[in-house]
């Protein structure tokens, strides 16, 4: 029997935990050490932080605030945003973060991928791809600068190739939603590379992640489903209790 | 128990002292293997490559006083992850002999052909007590750790197996051997199972 991870996924910007929609619209949902120790509380599998600003504005991660998150959170803490040499990783790692999640410095450079796994492991790095839908409905690979034309499938191989533990695939469509993932899109991604594959983008229910789960999934994110609450989106920080988590595994 | 945890730059530290002191103990980061002279307990943690590992250990001047500390003084110690891999006599995932201290080999994971048991081993999973009465809370109807390893260990005697996990067939996922104890899971990040582990370990009282 297997726990998949439910992995709650929170956005930093200028300080403050954020949630968007679809990437954009983002949307102040509280201060992140608070929701940290909420999540703490919860008993949650993993954090996912991402500081969505960093790579936008071409700064280093924000260290004072992950060395911060580290110091209160008791359960694994991945870190994305904003790293783009060995050394900001290093230092993220010394700061008591257990993973990295890399996307813009290894599209320009998977060597960076191979260089942190054979100094960390590469259960410590993570690749990050964006997938949206094209206007022709076609599945193409979102990127910070729109210029990268290569096919999310080739990306997603040459990381794992490169020495990605893992893969965080987001559907740009679903992101924010709670209207349920595409699970041929983790599917296809799951059949594409041997290592876990974290979905992520529009779980709004334990039935969606049991869902993305059986669609090859290893492991589950989601943002919205665990920072707001009904129609008019309300913030609430939620989790999942570890009886109802139990039962959706079937024990 | 004060603890002493060592840092030779095999990962991740700052979260171990921060849970220990959440809790209600104490505990240093040693940076020069020369304070393990005083220690009372010893953390060895670990995250990366075996050879790599072993090479920080040498490099930094750790070996003999970990082994004085470890085997003549006989004080507590826990390896993490790889630091309880290298406590063995050495590993698939390199060719340099590990500090030798449990008769255990250790060996690249087996999922048994379960396509969706991934490699590495990334997650909570259930813990089995082998050796009860010892740092594992006994009882816990689920007791849970979280993994991130690609490689166990195999020890050759199974009295010294404290605990096992299931991931695909069940592997050691802890030894106890005298004062040496090792586990292959990240207590400092199983929330209150870590907690647990470290109260006992340590002698803390309760919460």
């Amino acid at each position: 029997m297997i726990r998949h991870r439910i992995i709650p996924v929170l956005l930093l910007k200028d300080g403050g935990l954020y949630k968007t929609t679809k990437f954009g619209k983002p949307s102040y949902v509280g201060d992140p050490i608070n929701a940290v120790k909420i999540f703490n509380d919860k008993e949650v599998d993993e954090l996912i932080v991402i500081d969505i600003e960093a790579s936008r504005v071409g700064r280093p991660p924000d260290f004072a605030m992950a060395e911060w998150l580290a110091e209160e959170c008791f359960m694994p803490l991945c870190w994305g945003g904003g790293i783009r040499t060995a050394d900001d990783a290093g230092q993220l790692f010394k700061l008591g973060i257990e993973k990295v999640s890399l996307q813009s410095a290894a599209l320009a450079d998977m060597g960076l991928v191979t260089q942190l796994a054979g100094r960390h492991g590469t259960q410590a790095v993570v690749v990050s791809v964006d997938v949206e839908q094209s206007w022709l409905g076609r599945q193409r690979l979102r990127t910070a600068t729109g210029k990268d034309k290569r096919d999310w499938q080739d990306v997603v191989r040459a990381a794992a190739a490169a020495g990605a533990g893992e893969i965080l695939l987001t559907s740009v469509e679903r992101e924010g939603s709670r209207a349920g993932m595409d699970l041929a899109l983790i599917g296809e991604a799951a059949a594409l590379v041997d290592v876990p594959l974290i979905a992520h983008g529009g779980a709004g229910s334990l039935t969606d992640i049991k869902a993305a789960i059986d669609a090859g999934a290893s492991a589950v994110a989601a943002g919205a489903w665990f920072v707001w609450q009904g129609p008019h989106k309300a913030v609430l920080i939620t989790y999942p209790r570890p009886e109802e988590i139990r039962a959706i595994w079937g024990h | 128990m004060h603890l002493s945890v060592v840092d030779a730059g095999l990962g991740n530290i700052k979260s171990i002292k921060r849970m220990v002191e959440h809790i209600g103990g104490t505990a240093d980061i040693i940076s020069d293997p020369g304070e393990l002279a005083g220690a009372e307990a010893v953390l060895l943690p670990g995250v990366g490559h075996y050879d790599y590992g072993m090479q920080l250990l040498h490099d930094g001047g750790w070996v003999t006083p970990l082994n004085d500390a470890a085997l003549v003084r006989r004080i507590p110690f826990l390896g993490i992850c790889l630091g309880m891999q290298l406590m063995c006599r050495g590993s698939e995932e390199g060719t340099r002999p590990g500090l030798g201290w449990i008769a255990a080999d250790v060996r690249r994971i087996e999922t048994g052909g379960d396509p969706r048991l991934k490699i590495p081993h990334i997650g909570w999973t259930g813990t089995h007590v082998d050796t009860p009465g010892d740092i594992l809370p006994d009882g816990e109807p689920d007791l849970r750790y979280y993994y991130v390893h690609s490689f166990r260990a195999v020890c050759d005697n199974p009295g010294e197996v404290l605990c096992s996990a299931d991931y695909g067939p069940r592997f050691t996922s802890g030894f106890v051997s005298g004062n040496l104890r090792g586990v292959q899971f990240h207590p400092e990040k199983s929330h209150r199972f870590g907690m647990e582990l470290f109260r006992r370990w340590l002698g803390l009282a309760p919460s």
